[in-house]
């Protein structure tokens, strides 16, 4: 655990009789880009504010560096806070902005302006020091937030949903950048997001969050392919999800029963009779005349959506759930109305257990 | 042609409106017009007009009890601004911040020197004066001013505090700056303009206050207001007439230049910036 | 962690809200609360409170004089509250309805003469309408009287004198409020066939409300209170509450009955907040 430059043990927050984080476990590793993912009240933002010292935690222990942080107040901790709508002080310049907390710590004045100017170059706004905040665009102020932050050399970053409020072109933008000035740096960062995009290109490893607990750790490749719970394969890119009883495991693929029909996965752990969710990405599903042996998934075409370089298609099963599929515009010929056999190869599906 | 119509309905609508408000604001400055008038009157007392004279502006100086007055009501009125301000200003930040037993209550009670006719309010105090002993006069005139200053004060403050402020006093500690630290870099610096305007406030409502001032002014010395409603009596004298002339030219060429200097300060700063 | 959370929350929020709690509780609670303590006790033969309840002091609020004197006061302050909101709110409309600068231009225009002394200006009204005033000799030398008019300590005058102390505070709600009316909502009523008269009472008159009441409030509970300006144009003559409690605590030593007549105004008022919060559902009043 030497690694770990944050940890969270045991950790949960009540507001009230709400209890919005539950004992969550968490082993950060020096110089690592983890993200905390999940949707609006997953308890992400509440979890990096407990970091940062904004909340208390309601029991169990912080550590950062090996020491707890309980009785130290945000001034008093060695990580510096990206706030979500920059916080940026209005009456103060951009340089102010910057040099605040070195000029708290009383660092003498030709260092100051060093480091400041270090950032301005970092973030490149050489040229903007004197400059008010509500002089900045939002792409600027964005940087003029991390560049303040950073001149403090913290051992820790948390940003808190800093791209949320740029547009789509910039937030692409910054995202590179972003990696780019941690992976420069070395410095952890510890960031916050709802947009699992966001977090798949950036993130050295993701904690997807669910109403208070982390439902999976791990790297995005791992998230994405192999999700844990049924609610990671159904926030995490685009996929199909069933729900069904196992009917029978042999040589490591197991045989579903659904309310759609009959359905083949890899995987093991499983008994007959068990309940199990399947996930299958859209792009792994497989459209044919005949289908499969050990399928049983009849559909109806519903619509046609263009994507660009490939068709996105809606299919309407037996029991009128919905499965998309993607293809390549040039394959397939079926038509809106057709009757079509749905199938997959088992190893690209994923079996996850329900949750008891 | 029917647009025509309807410019010149709103034209007409437009003229009354104008005329009307002329009315209005002359029965507002008409008061005051005569106030400044009567100080060059060459009367003993303010009663009708003899002749131009400006002689009450150089004897004005020599009327003590006047000057005296006066000093009383300014000093009265810096210390409540400064007394009600502070605490008015720490008071605002810490009812909108924090949450605590018996703050409902408390906003409750700041509202009753603003509600409560003033006349209810000073007797109030008058009767717990004299309950406990406190000899009254320049001190008990102060408590009285401050009493209803400092609601003014909060309530204007508590206005200027927006959501904002919260994430930049996390900001600040998050950068490194303790509690107090962070009330001086960055919370009083975002509520400034409230707290002139509470200044502002506290100050004029001090200077001219009657009431309380009356009720709570020992046997000698007294406050301007309350000269001026004993001198109703017998006859106001134009010194006074002369002194509060004065006054309010002061305070308006004080608003002019406030003005004028933000105004070329801003137009300085927008010339730095194209450079 | 008990004391580390007494440290940072309890400490901080005692240091900064506590002295005007402080403040409120020594300077206003207990002073009103010996106040309504008082008007239940008794009057002494040397007009000293002696600590006996009683409900004498009540008992002559209903006494005719005094009653005659509370009724027209209150009378008065509904005169002048009515004219303060009639004059004041075509005033409010037409400041509202210019381009913000100017707007807050017009504003500082009506709050200037405000930095006068108030006591100075009742006394110009005084001096133009003495008897041989300039009022009075304008209305002479162009016929329309033969002899001055007394207008000197009358109610009228004193009316006219509240009337413009409380314009501002009629005009600055009403002003706020109407302000803030969405210019859409016009154009929507015209839009739909409203003509400007049936638009202004079904929309502009019931959406500024809250402004009109914010108006009623601070110019009816001053107006019941008021002294200086009955002082100074009245001469002694022309007496409402607030003189009546004045005297109380002055030359004719009667606490109890001073106390209670305050009572009655702290009732007064309290009633009509009751109304305003409940009607106008209001949390935080915006004062001016």
């Amino acid at each position: 655990m030497s690694d770990s430059i944050v940890s969270l043990i045991g950790v949960e927050k009540s507001f009230g009789k709400n209890k919005v984080v539950k004992n969550m476990n968490v082993e950060i590793k020096e110089g690592e880009f983890l993200t905390l993912l999940g949707p609006s009240g997953c308890g992400k933002t509440t979890t990096l504010r407990m970091i940062a010292g904004f909340e208390e935690v309601s029991s169990g222990t912080i550590k950062v560096q090996g020491e707890s942080v309980a009785d130290k107040e945000p001034y008093e901790r060695d990580v510096n806070t990206v706030f979500q709508n920059y916080a940026l002080f209005p009456h103060m310049t951009v340089f102010d902005n910057i040099a605040y907390g070195l000029k708290i710590r009383k660092r003498p004045k030709d260092e100051i302006i060093k480091r400041v100017n270090e950032m301005l170059d970092l973030v490149q706004l050489k040229g903007y020091e004197k400059r008010k905040p509500d002089e900045l665009s939002g792409g600027q102020k964005q940087r003029v937030a991390i560049a303040r932050a950073l001149v403090n050399n913290p051992k820790v970053l948390l940003l808190d949903e800093p791209l949320g409020a740029l547009d789509l072109k910039l937030r692409k933008q910054m995202q590179v950048e972003l990696k780019r000035l941690q992976k420069k740096l070395g410095i952890t960062f510890v960031y916050v997001t709802h947009d699992q995009e966001e977090a798949l290109t950036m993130s050295d490893r993701i904690a997807v969050m669910n109403e208070g607990v982390i439902e999976q750790l791990a790297t995005p490749r791992e998230i994405y392919d192999r999700p844990l719970t049924r609610f990671v394969a159904g926030f995490i890119g685009e996929s199909n999800i069933f729900d069904g009883k196992v009917k029978g495991v042999h040589n490591g693929i197991i045989d579903v029963e659904t309310s759609a029909g009959t359905m083949k996965v890899k995987g093991n752990g499983f008994e007959a009779g068990e309940d199990i969710h399947i996930s299958v990405r859209p792009e792994y599903i497989k459209v044919g005349g005949d289908g499969a042996e050990g399928f049983d998934l009849e559909g109806k075409i519903k619509d046609y959506i263009y994507m660009g370089t490939f068709v996105k298609t809606s299919v309407d099963l037996k029991d009128n759930t919905e499965i998309k599929y993607s293809r390549f515009e040039k394959d397939d010929n079926f038509k809106e109305g057709d009757s079509v056999n749905i199938y997959w190869n088992p190893e690209k599906a994923v079996a996850i257990k329900a949750k008891r | 042609m029917s647009i025509s119509k309807k410019q010149k309905k709103q034209r007409r609508e437009e003229f009354i409106g104008t005329v009307y408000s002329i009315i209005i604001y002359s029965i507002l400055y008409i008061p005051v017009f005569v106030m400044m008038v009567f100080s060059f009157n060459n009367q003993r007392y303010n009663y009708y007009w003899n002749g131009f004279t400006t002689m009450w502006y150089s004897k004005l100086f020599s009327n003590s009890a006047l000057t005296e007055s006066l000093w009383y009501s300014v000093v009265i009125a810096v210390l409540a601004t400064v007394i009600s301000v502070t605490i008015g200003t720490i008071g605002a930040v810490g009812l909108k911040k924090y949450e605590f037993r018996g703050k409902k209550f408390i906003n409750e009670m700041l509202y009753i020197p603003i509600i409560v006719p003033e006349i209810v309010m000073a007797v109030a105090l008058l009767v717990i004066f004299i309950k406990i002993g406190l000899a009254l006069g320049m001190g008990s005139i102060l408590i009285g001013h401050c009493t209803f200053c400092i609601p003014y004060a909060v309530v204007t403050i508590k206005g200027r505090i927006s959501g904002d402020d919260y994430s930049l006093e996390e900001a600040s500690m998050d950068l490194g700056a303790n509690r107090i630290q962070t009330f001086i870099n960055v919370t009083l610096p975002s509520i400034m303009p409230g707290v002139m305007s509470a200044a502002f406030l506290s100050f004029t409502l001090s200077i001219d206050d009657v009431v309380m001032s009356n009720m709570l002014a020992g046997a000698k010395n007294s406050t301007l207001p309350v000269l001026i409603l004993s001198m109703n009596k017998s006859g106001i004298t134009p010194d006074v007439n002369a002194l509060t002339t004065i006054m309010i030219l002061i305070i308006v060429t004080a608003m002019i230049l406030n003005n004028l200097i933000k105004n070329v300060l801003k137009k300085r700063k927008k010339m730095e910036e194209t450079i | 962690m008990k004391k580390k959370s007494f440290k940072r929350n309890t400490l901080p929020a005692l240091a900064m809200a506590g002295p005007v709690s402080l403040w409120m509780i020594l300077f206003v609670t207990l002073p009103m609360l010996y106040i309504i303590f008082i008007s239940f006790m008794s009057r002494g033969v040397f007009g000293d409170v002696v600590y006996e309840f009683s409900w004498e002091s009540y008992k002559t609020l209903l006494d005719s004089t005094y009653f005659k004197v509370i009724v027209k006061s209150i009378k008065v302050a509904f005169i002048t509250t009515i004219l303060c909101i009639l004059i004041g709110y075509p005033f409010a409309y037409y400041i509202a309805k210019k381009p913000k600068e100017a707007a807050s231009k017009l504003i500082m225009l009506i709050m200037i003469p405000f930095w006068t002394n108030s006591l100075m200006r009742l006394n110009s009204w005084l001096l133009l309408f003495q008897t041989s005033g300039p009022v009075n000799n304008f209305l002479q030398n162009f016929g329309f009287i033969d002899k001055p008019i007394s207008f000197v300590y009358t109610d009228g005058l004193v009316m006219l004198g509240m009337i413009t102390n409380m314009l501002p505070f009629a005009v600055l709600p009403m002003y706020s409020s109407i302000e803030k009316l969405s210019k859409s909502l016009l154009e929507a009523s015209a839009d739909l066939g409203a003509s400007r008269g049936t638009t202004f009472f079904n929309i502009t008159l019931p959406l500024t409300f809250p402004g009109i009441f914010s108006s009623i409030i601070l110019v009816f509970i001053p107006s019941l209170g008021i002294y200086t300006v009955t002082d100074m144009l009245g001469g002694g003559k022309v007496l409402y509450i607030g003189n009546i409690i004045k005297n109380q605590f002055g030359a004719i030593r009667n606490w109890p009955l001073g106390a209670a007549l305050s009572v009655l105004l702290i009732v007064i008022t309290g009633l009509l907040i009751f109304i305003y919060t409940r009607f106008a559902k209001i949390e935080d009043m915006e004062v001016v």
